[in-house]
């Protein structure tokens, strides 16, 4: 149960999601169950399977090059937390 | 005088590295819309009104490819060699920035539109390319300069996130800073010839980052790069990364290691600084875009795309060359950008003299452009016939070398008729004999010493008669006629 290969703290970190101790040890002992689970998929015969990222048999969607109206300024800023004169503003950014 | 030790193990370590560089240069794609969602792709627009919920980013919305984005980046990839991919998706590259309101950017992982492919340079050295992907370009963020210095907040106009941009990664083939613009240079040619994008750099169109590392002389393995970015023209480019590779064997001769890192460049001061990464340790978790389903473009319409490339530089280059009897310089010149080539090739045949077409477009038209205040051959009013129709009118000695200056002048600021201009400003040269034998015997009486000089002995003097005539006349006489006249006076 304890050696989950993933880090929960790191991949909470990475998401911005602040998780307290009990929730970390919770969600860990959730991922291994989910890795045993992987695990008893690693069993199965799949060499006649090709590997995919994608199971809907669909390809090759795709759009016209056309223009069509974008939202008024007003209504693009709406849900902005912060704004100024035409632009969204956020805390600084360092570069 | 004694050299310091340091400057000594610098330049030794010069001459023991190697630099290896490689380019990732993003092109954002002239389309009509963005890449995923029917806003406008317009560069300069009023802040935030080129937006939609897609590439806001709002909940509920979904990404749809454009066709044309598509096309334009398996053009380049044609027009540079590459393999494209039978079959190729797109993945989520996870990171928190505020210029991707989604927190996250729709790119290319493992299975990029095409791989292989390269630039050939002008010394015929060839950049291998690793691939080329299909990507969305971020937002613009407003900070630093001005006023905004030292705020704490900053701002930002969403118009240009979501605008297609492909993702040019070379192999790290490149060993110079030299190199490096040359592979820039010929990368800028291809693509505007096909015509995919802008590739202005000053505007954003065409933005390089630089993967530099040295190392030892005939050494196999590489060294620890760093990635140099911020750079704003090809020469920037060039001059971020003679710096980096002073830096990094300065660092190694002194004994220090290389770390691996982001390094901004900056303009001003001329050298690189190290930047605060976007991400920690750059851990995108990549994953396959759920929103979207793969590629697996057909045989036929990539036939199509292929068939409709233009003739590439190189190309052109050759021909002009070999067609035109021109010099390789001249024609490197003259296939620079396609539409002077173009122009071009429209004068030469208007004229029928490609020869003096080259003579005028490099000499003549080139001095009018710069004192009309034009930075480019396309921003004058002149056309090719019209130009051509000049150069006709200086050939059959219809007006003089110097009056062809003076309608080239107008031409280029304005435009208009050459004939036109010619009667207008009574430019047309005097071919009268009559006419130019009196102005020749007025300049043989006013330069009595001349005439003595000359028969005297000294050839120089016919050239002053000559040009006393043509003062005279200002300029407008056919100086075949001067010439024979006065030498027919003076024995």
């Amino acid at each position: 149960m304890t050696d989950v290969p993933i880090d929960i703290a790191h991949v909470a970190k990475l998401a911005r999601i602040a998780l307290t101790h009990d929730e970390s040890a919770a969600f860990t002992a959730q991922f291994a169950k989910l890795f045993g689970y992987i695990e008893e998929l690693q069993a199965l015969d799949v060499t006649h399977v090709s590997a995919t990222a994608q199971v809907i048999p669909i390809m090759n969607v795709m759009r016209d090059d056309i223009i069509r109206d974008c939202l008024d300024r007003a209504a693009a800023l709406a849900n902005a937390p912060d704004t100024s004169g035409p632009y969204f503003k956020v805390p600084r950014i360092l570069e | 005088m004694k050299t310091s030790p340091d400057v000594a193990t610098t330049e030794t370590a010069k001459h023991d590295y190697e630099p290896v560089i490689g380019l990732e240069v993003h092109v954002e794609l002239k389309t009509k819309s963005k890449m995923f969602c029917s806003c406008r792709n317009e560069f300069g627009a009023e802040p935030n009104t080129a937006v939609c919920p897609t590439c806001l980013g709002m909940p509920g919305s979904l990404p749809v490819i454009n066709r044309v984005a598509v096309e334009y980046l398996c053009k380049a990839g044609f027009a540079l060699g590459c393999d494209v991919a039978p079959y190729s998706k797109f993945d989520r590259k996870n990171y928190f920035y505020p210029d991707m309101p989604k927190n996250y950017q729709i790119s290319q992982y493992d299975m990029p539109l095409t791989t292989g492919g390269g630039v050939t340079l002008s010394s015929g050295k060839r950049i291998r390319l690793n691939r080329i992907h299909l990507e969305e370009d971020t937002g613009k963020n407003l900070h630093a300069g001005g006023a905004m210095a030292g705020s704490d907040y900053t701002l930002i106009d969403y118009n240009r996130a979501g605008v297609p941009l492909m993702e040019i990664v070379s192999e790290p083939d490149i060993s110079s800073s030299d190199e490096a613009e040359d592979y820039l240079a010929e990368l800028k040619a291809v693509l505007s010839y096909i015509g995919v994008s802008d590739v202005k750099m000053h505007e954003g169109s065409l933005r390089c980052d630089a993967n530099v590392s040295i190392r030892p002389r005939g050494a196999n393995e590489l060294g620890t790069k760093t990635e140099v970015k911020n750079m704003n023209s090809f020469r920037s480019v060039g001059r971020a990364i003679k710096h980096e590779i002073a830096r990094q064997a300065e660092r190694l001769a002194a004994g220090d290691r290389i770390v691996q890192e982001t390094r901004g460049w900056d303009e001003v001061k001329g050298t690189t600084y190290s930047m605060r990464s976007k991400e920690e340790a750059h851990d995108y978790r990549y994953f396959p875009e759920p929103d979207l389903v793969p590629l697996a473009l057909d045989a036929d319409v990539l036939a199509r795309w292929r068939s409709e490339l233009p003739e590439l530089p190189d190309a052109r280059r050759k021909r002009f060359a070999q067609q035109y009897g021109l010099s390789e310089y001249d024609a490197q010149v003259l296939t620079a950008e396609r539409s002077d080539a173009d122009f071009y090739e429209a004068t030469a045949a208007a004229c029928d003299d490609p020869k003096q077409a080259a003579n005028w477009l490099m000499g003549d038209v080139r001095r009018a452009l710069q004192s009309a205040g034009f930075t480019a051959l396309a921003q004058s009013p002149m056309t090719a016939a019209q130009l051509g129709e000049l150069i006709r009118l200086v050939k059959s000695g219809a007006i003089t070398g110097k009056a062809g200056k003076e309608v080239c002048d107008i031409l280029v600021a304005k435009g208009g008729d050459p004939n036109a201009i010619v009667a207008e400003r009574g430019l047309g040269a005097v071919t009268d004999s009559t006419e130019i034998a009196a102005m020749v015997d007025q300049a043989i009486t006013a330069n009595q010493k001349s005439v003595d000089a000359y028969k005297g002995g000294k050839a120089n003097a016919f050239d002053f008669i000559v040009g006393q005539v043509m003062k005279v006349s200002r300029g407008k006489a056919n100086v075949e006629i001067v010439r024979a006249l006065i030498k027919e006076r003076l024995g």
